[in-house]
């Protein structure tokens, strides 16, 4: 494929980014604290979670599937690890803490491969049933109260910090380690969709299942490693949520599932499958996370919020739906 | 539809037992008749009482309507993630209108004047919100699940805007009746709840629009070459799945007595449960209201009898989670053995 040099205007990814940046100048105009430091590391922060669980909703989505449970294996994974080191009082480098909740969420990811890969159901009812599956046994198995005395590794994970200091006018500003993480994700995910086999076969899986079997790809055991490594990625977010918030919730993080898949779909990857790109995606989170924050220094009441979102997805997808719809109907 | 030729086919070697597990839906009857039975005996003088029964048939219209409205675009291959927020919304500004025109003390010709007109408002919203989405939908040819996220997170927020996110109260006695009432010993919501669900039986098996959604459902592109006008269609399922959902939305405002923004938030997911657990393909074309109406009594008797057992609410959404993947692999198993192509379509 030949890279146009001019900008495509066609695609979501150059739409939400134009919309990212006149929303941060309409912010900057209005309130001048807004380009700093500090705003971007808070904004930076706050995408740390949604931006892992947007990797893996990609991937999901480009292996034509979709996973609402996600955030269930979050939860789950990050309150009974937690509930684990508690109740045992495991003295594990946080290392290792964060491996038990990846590989729990990788396992809890193979429940839903079983049902997708091994019975070939459909993959919204299968995750539709997990969520409550995962959500019901958390929560009456392992447990409804929150856990505030995290165990000590965790908290030293917390207080680890890749950038601090304090601007001219004397604010505090800081970035924790745990970006490093959505970094890896990103970087991991990159290597697996571009520069492995595996990558190529989930985007042909996306393309056409049926095709992908005849020309020979191992459909079952493609779909299996698909929603293990999201499992996994989801355990990886729950497990550093928990240690950012210095708390172990199992009511948290469960309700993003909608918000997070409509940022990555913002970022144009399709639905249907077989298209969708990290940049988009990490662009969907960007404007979702800067929405959710900035609104009010635009002078816009918080009780409008949901309103702009919603508008912002109509808007977002609707634009280049309409002109795919377009271009299909002057092709005959 | 299709099962009872192929059972008719495919069984003539088999008992009657094994015929009738193969018919529409039996499989689910049977669960949903197993469930009643075995919370009955697990608790017979409670699960079977006058107090209980009647407490059901209260609870589940409310969810029942809403899965309706569901149904139906789930019927066109479609999807309603709005149905909440069209509910809330329809609800909240009867509500508003309702306090303002008349309060509690409001009695006798005018309150049922005003409690008419607030219905009428209601339901007027929500076949606007309906027809919003059908015109995304069918119009700008946006994905239905991502149309209808949109619009439910703008219906949702518009109720928090209008209400700064409290509950709305304040209405005319006679109002309560709409979900709290009983004519000749039946719930007021059931009988609405029942009415509609004959209402769309038969606006699904014998109305031209009935069969022409069922074809779009099952195949879009031929729908569309067998002249079926695919935008009229969209815009009127979505018109009515927004009337149901409004109609839901009156039911919750009348059984709290007030109306909110976020009321019945969980209703969504457990409202494609039902349809999915009913039959209802979600990929568009096949499924029946009788499905359905087993599946909310099967989670209705699951839920009330775990609950008389003093079982916590989380589990009840653990075996909810386990019955509907429980049903689809037996589902798919009999699919998969019919061909490998039905079953592919994940």
């Amino acid at each position: 494929m030949v890279r146009k040099p001019t900008i495509d205007f066609s695609r979501n990814e150059t739409l939400v980014a134009i919309v990212v940046v006149l929303f941060v100048a309409m912010t900057a105009i209005v309130d001048h604290n807004f380009l700093s430091l500090p705003t971007l590391f808070d904004l930076l922060r706050g995408a740390i979670v949604m931006g892992i669980f947007a990797i893996g909703v990609l991937l999901v989505l480009i292996s034509g599937g979709i996973d609402v449970s996600f955030t269930a294996i979050a939860a789950f994974a990050m309150y009974s690890t937690t509930s684990l080191l508690v109740h045992f009082k495991l003295d594990i480098p946080w290392p290792f803490v964060f491996l038990l909740s990846v590989a729990i969420g990788a396992g809890l990811g193979l429940l839903n491969a079983l049902f997708i890969a091994g019975f070939r159901l459909p993959t919204l009812i299968v995750t539709l049933g997990t969520l409550s599956i995962i959500r019901g046994f958390l929560l009456t198995f392992i447990g409804s109260q929150l856990i505030s005395n995290l165990p000590a590794n965790l908290r030293v994970f917390s207080r680890l910090f890749m950038i601090r200091g304090t601007t001219a006018d004397g604010s505090f500003y800081s970035l924790p380690w745990a970006f490093a993480a959505l970094v890896i994700v990103v970087a991991v995910t990159w290597f697996l969709l571009y520069r492995t086999m595996l990558g190529r076969m989930i985007f042909a899986l996306g393309g056409s299942l049926e095709s992908a079997r005849r020309i020979g790809i191992n459909v079952q055991a493609t779909q299996v490693f698909v929603y293990a490594f999201v499992g996994g990625i989801s355990g990886l977010a729950g497990i550093i949520h928990a240690a950012m918030a210095r708390v172990a919730n199992p009511f948290d993080i469960v309700g993003l599932e909608l918000s997070v898949i409509a940022a990555v779909v913002l970022g144009g990857a399709r639905l249907s499958g077989g298209y969708g790109t990290i940049t988009g995606a990490l662009l969907g989170v960007a404007l979702i996370t800067l929405i959710n924050n900035s609104l009010i220094l635009l002078g816009i009441p918080s009780t409008w919020q949901m309103v702009v979102i919603g508008m912002l997805i109509l808007l977002g997808t609707g634009i280049p739906a309409y002109q795919t719809k377009r271009a299909a109907r002057r092709a005959g | 539809m299709q099962t009872p030729t192929e059972a008719r086919q495919t069984s003539s070697d088999n008992s009657v037992l094994l015929r009738l597990l193969r018919a529409d839906n039996s499989r689910l009857a049977v669960i949903t008749i197993v469930i009643f039975v075995i919370m009955t005996l697990l608790s017979p003088e409670r699960f079977l009482s006058a107090g209980n029964l009647s407490s059901m048939a209260f609870q589940f219209p409310e969810f029942a309507i809403l899965s309706l409205a569901m149904m139906l675009v789930m019927l066109t291959g479609g999807i309603d993630l709005s149905v909440v927020g069209t509910a809330n919304l329809s609800a909240i500004i009867a509500a508003l209108l309702l306090a303002a025109l008349a309060g509690t003390d409001a009695t006798g010709g005018f309150a049922i004047a005003a409690i008419l007109l607030a219905i009428i408002v209601a339901i007027m919203v929500g076949l606007s919100a309906g027809l919003l989405n059908g015109v995304a939908i069918g119009a700008f040819g946006l994905p239905p699940i991502l149309a209808t996220l949109g619009t439910g997170l703008v219906f949702t927020g518009l109720g928090v805007a209008l209400t700064g996110g409290s509950a709305v109260i304040g209405f005319p006695d006679d109002f309560a009746a709409l979900g709290n009432s009983a004519i000749f010993g039946l719930p007021v919501p059931l009988l609405i709840f029942a009415l509609l669900a004959v209402a769309m039986t038969f606006m699904l098996d014998r109305t031209k629009y009935g069969l022409r959604v069922q074809l779009f459902g099952t195949n879009p592109l031929a729908a569309r070459f067998a002249g079926i006008n695919d935008l009229a269609l969209t815009i009127r399922t979505y018109v009515i799945s927004g009337g149901l959902a409004s109609v839901a939305g009156l039911v919750i405002m009348s059984r709290a007595n007030s109306a909110k923004a976020d009321y019945g938030s969980s209703y969504l997911l457990l409202s494609i449960l039902i349809c999915v657990l009913g039959g209802i393909n979600p990929y568009g074309g096949f499924g029946r209201v009788s499905g359905l109406v087993l599946a909310v009594l099967s989670l209705q008797f699951l839920s009330s009898g775990l609950n008389m057992l003093q079982v916590s609410n989380f589990a009840t959404e653990l075996i909810w989670g386990a019955l509907l993947l429980l049903v689809m692999t037996t589902n798919g198993l009999r699919l998969r053995r019919k061909g490998r192509g039905s079953a592919s379509t994940s």
